[in-house]
């Protein structure tokens, strides 16, 4: 337990190091700097667009099927980690039942190829 | 030791107060920034158990994908938020109701963990020593042989989900010219170039 954490160590240090130096640049530069409030400073430039309206913006419904499909074979790809470190020890029957897992998200995949789900227009 | 308690109590502070944010934030965007912070922070608690794997996936599929849904979610529904905020006093006890009863849910789980003393020997005998077998190791070890039903059950949901998503959401537009590459490919000379004997001062 804690030689794993160990082996975490550095990632901490680095973690610690990351947000005390983007603290001390946003605080510095909140110190240093004159500030001199204008509402002209924030106003858009010439054809610029209007700088604070609603970040909310309307989506196409169709950004949401490429991201749903990404995260679907997300969760298959994961699944195929722990399977390619171990399978020295699950044999043969572990090998099938993974190849019955990827059969039968293939099988959804040939379907949404062939639906035309993954082109955009 | 003490940095790995100082970094638990840091991190999970971390995780509950952006969790109080994403419930109290005004802008739902917002909301959304503050839940992947609580990913974050709980993948941190989970590398801090060793539970290394699942705190890679955590990153990896919330942090990666549910997240940038979430996301995709938020812009898409036209909702206005300042109408929805109006019943807040009037839904107030229904959710307070919900919340204390997911309150004493968890006490009683927790109370049943710490009075039975099987629970705990539960606990130690399935866990294998985490020098001799690593995290991910441990994990594939089981699933895909002991929990062969569920796994397989597992991609079946992965399979609906993606059949849901396509029935729902996807629709074949009217008047689109496609690009056809099998029928560009098979245009053979003959059907699109024509020799023309031109004979002079004629014309075409």
């Amino acid at each position: 337990m804690t030689d794993l954490l160990a082996e975490y160590l550095p990632i901490l240090i680095f973690l610690v190091i990351a947000v005390g130096l983007s603290a001390v640049m946003v605080a510095a530069s909140m110190i240093i700097v004159p500030q001199k409030p204008d509402s002209e400073k924030v106003s858009a430039y010439e054809c610029g667009f209007e700088a604070f309206n609603d970040s909310r913006g309307q989506f196409d419904v169709r950004f949401y099927l490429v991201a749903i499909l990404f995260i679907i074979f997300d969760l298959e790809v994961a699944f195929l980690f722990p399977w390619a470190v171990s399978l020295g020890n699950i044999g043969i029957f572990g090998f099938w039942s993974m190849m019955v897992f990827l059969g039968v998200l293939t099988i959804g995949f040939v379907y949404e190829w062939r639906k035309g789900a993954l082109e955009w227009e | 030791m003490i940095i790995q308690a100082l970094a638990f109590y840091v991190f999970a502070a971390i995780a509950i107060a952006s969790g109080v944010m994403v419930v109290t934030s005004r802008n739902p965007v917002h909301s959304v920034l503050y839940l992947i912070l609580a990913f974050f922070n709980a993948a941190a608690l989970f590398v801090l158990i060793g539970a290394e794997f699942i705190a890679m996936i955590l990153i990896v599929v919330y942090v990666g994908a549910v997240a940038v849904l979430f996301l995709f979610v938020v812009m898409m529904l036209d909702i206005n938020f300042v109408e929805l905020r109006q019943g807040f006093m009037r839904y107030m006890p229904i959710g307070a109701l919900i919340g204390l009863v997911l309150l004493a849910e968890l006490v009683f789980v927790g109370g049943a963990w710490t009075f039975s003393g099987e629970a705990t020997q539960v606990m130690l005998a399935k866990t294998p020593e985490i020098a001799a077998v690593h995290n991910t190791e441990a994990i594939g070890n089981l699933m895909y042989t002991r929990y062969v039903y569920l796994f397989q059950a597992a991609g079946l949901v992965l399979l609906v989900a993606m059949i849901g998503a396509i029935v729902l959401t996807h629709r074949q537009r009217d008047g689109v010219r496609k690009q056809r590459i099998g029928a560009q490919i098979a245009v053979r000379r003959e059907d699109v170039v024509e020799v023309v004997k031109v004979t002079k001062g004629g014309g075409v």
